[in-house]
């Protein structure tokens, strides 16, 4: 096998194997979704009167609605999430070997996100099951339709917080960005409230939302779920991730020496 | 002579602050060098360099006749690296660790295998394959990490204080085990500490100290009828 493939095996490999040992992280990623969907959504959506909106053709209930925006959520937690292990690795030393290996940065990397994508589409998945135990279901084949989605959002995602990592050089550093980029982008975006129940309140904060790349990844997957593609969508997910990814491969540029530290 | 590491003229600055200034050095193949130096002397900025962790403008890096500038990968792929921290998955078998090392390096299968198999043996870890890292002790973890930095045949190993934290026992043996890697099987290596009893008479000897290269030859040679320590205490200190 051609040693780029043997790598990205590897490193996916390892991320599973990991995971399987961190049975306590997946439970507490379970968590923190389910406590959206069972609690908040039960107690507000008396709150929230939902009109008729693309893809739905019916009316729908809150909790049907944050469906999306939630997968959405485990798919950002888990990039921010392996963004900190990457900070983590970087000061343990694990991710001082994988820059040791023979081949380029920017592969390494991406299979390092591949990895750290590949489990968090897992766990939407059994959050999704979860969910459907509840009777708060999709569209059969949205299960299936929607694994592109999912792929390029988490990728998307996953990018955020890898050109994250290469930018934040101590542990502590970290908690700032939860508050500074996790709570923003979730909470200025559709994935709790549609767009044109924010712009009755403030069409500033609308516009905010619609450039917000999540809202973007969430309504892609929001979509797919109905078997529908939403386009404009796909088409802000695909440039965030370049974008993202760019960055990320200039951040742990060697040259830029943003990976080094004082002997 | 077959030249195994070439440091040529290295520096390095953190902002205002030069970490290296301007050192060279050249290790045959086959030569076990130790790279003497108080803390904060710039080891660890040169073993930045050194694994390409970050680059520098000025100066070169040369491994086993690759260019680390102009062929990073072919010169990585001839290194094998044990760093300072700690660098298992813990929770993964020893083996599970040697096979994600091997497989970054394109091997797999049965020859990432028998790789494996020869590296642990070499270390006296074979017996050991099944565990999980966490449940080794520091000596133990080091010796894999070392036998993990085999697995692609190196011509050159770089060690970075690698007996920091382990008791004098493991210390001696780890010490002992890689000078006998570096006489047989015609390994170079660099072998960074500020330990003086872990470099032995026939090593060669490199002194850093402030980022400037103080002394280098042969530890005997060096150290004269002086007893090695109070000999790097005095170059060290006088320069203090």
């Amino acid at each position: 096998m051609n040693i780029y493939l043997t790598a990205l095996s590897a490193i996916v490999k390892r991320e599973a194997l990991r995971f399987v040992h961190q049975r306590e992280r997946f439970i507490a990623a379970m968590v923190r979704p389910l406590m959206w969907l069972l609690v908040f959504a039960a107690g507000f959506r008396a709150a929230l009167g939902l009109s008729i909106i693309p893809p739905y053709q019916t009316y729908i209930t809150y909790e049907t609605y944050i469906v999306p925006g939630l997968c959405g959520m485990i798919l950002l937690f888990n990039g921010m999430q392996s963004s900190l292990s990457l900070v983590y690795d970087r000061e343990m030393g694990s991710m001082r070997l994988l820059l040791t290996a023979p081949l380029p940065r920017w592969w390494l990397l991406f299979s390092k996100l591949c990895g750290s994508t590949a489990i968090s589409i897992l766990q939407v998945y059994t959050f999704l099951a979860v969910a459907a135990l509840f009777d708060i279901t999709v569209e059969p084949w949205g299960y299936v339709a929607a694994l592109p989605a999912l792929l390029i959002a988490g990728l998307m995602l996953g990018a955020l917080g890898l050109a994250l990592s290469s930018f934040i050089k101590q542990l502590e550093n970290f908690a700032g960005v939860m508050n500074f980029v996790i709570f923003p982008m979730f909470f200025l975006s559709s994935a709790l409230y549609p767009l044109w129940k924010m712009a009755e309140s403030s069409p500033l904060l609308r516009d905010i939302c619609a450039m917000n790349p999540f809202t973007h990844a969430v309504e892609l997957i929001r979509f797919a779920l109905y078997l529908r593609l939403e386009p404009m969508a796909l088409l802000w997910t695909v440039l965030a991730l370049v974008a993202f990814m760019l960055l990320a491969i200039w951040g742990y540029d060697p040259e830029r020496g943003m990976t080094r530290r004082k002997g | 002579m077959t030249v195994g590491l070439q440091v040529d003229n290295l520096r390095y600055r953190y902002g205002a602050k030069e970490a290296l200034k301007g050192v060279s050095f050249t290790l045959e193949a086959g030569a076990f060098g130790a790279l003497l130096g108080p803390n904060g002397a710039g080891k660890s900025t040169l073993y930045g360099l050194l694994t390409r962790l970050f680059t520098t403008s000025e100066g070169r890096i040369e491994i086993a006749g690759h260019d680390l500038k102009a062929q990073p990968r072919a010169a990585l792929a001839r290194m094998g690296v044990v760093f300072q921290n700690q660098t298992l998955d813990l929770d993964l078998s020893v083996r599970q660790n040697l096979s994600y090392f091997a497989s970054l390096h394109g091997l797999s299968g049965r020859d990432a295998a028998t790789r494996i198999d020869a590296a642990l043996d070499r270390l006296n870890m074979r017996e050991r394959a099944g565990e999980k890292a966490r449940a080794l002790n520091g000596g133990h973890r080091r010796r894999t990490e070392i036998a993990r930095a085999l697995i692609h045949k190196p011509d050159v190993l770089l060690l970075d204080e690698p007996t920091v934290g382990l008791d004098a026992a493991a210390r001696r043996s780890i010490t002992d085990h890689v000078h006998q890697l570096c006489a047989e099987d015609g390994l170079t290596v660099l072998w960074a500490t500020h330990l003086t009893d872990e470099v032995h008479d026939p090593d060669r000897l490199i002194v850093i100290h402030q980022g400037e290269k103080l002394a280098d030859g042969h530890a005997g040679d060096l150290r004269g009828g002086a007893d090695l320590s109070d000999y790097f205490l005095s170059l060290t200190g006088a320069q203090a």
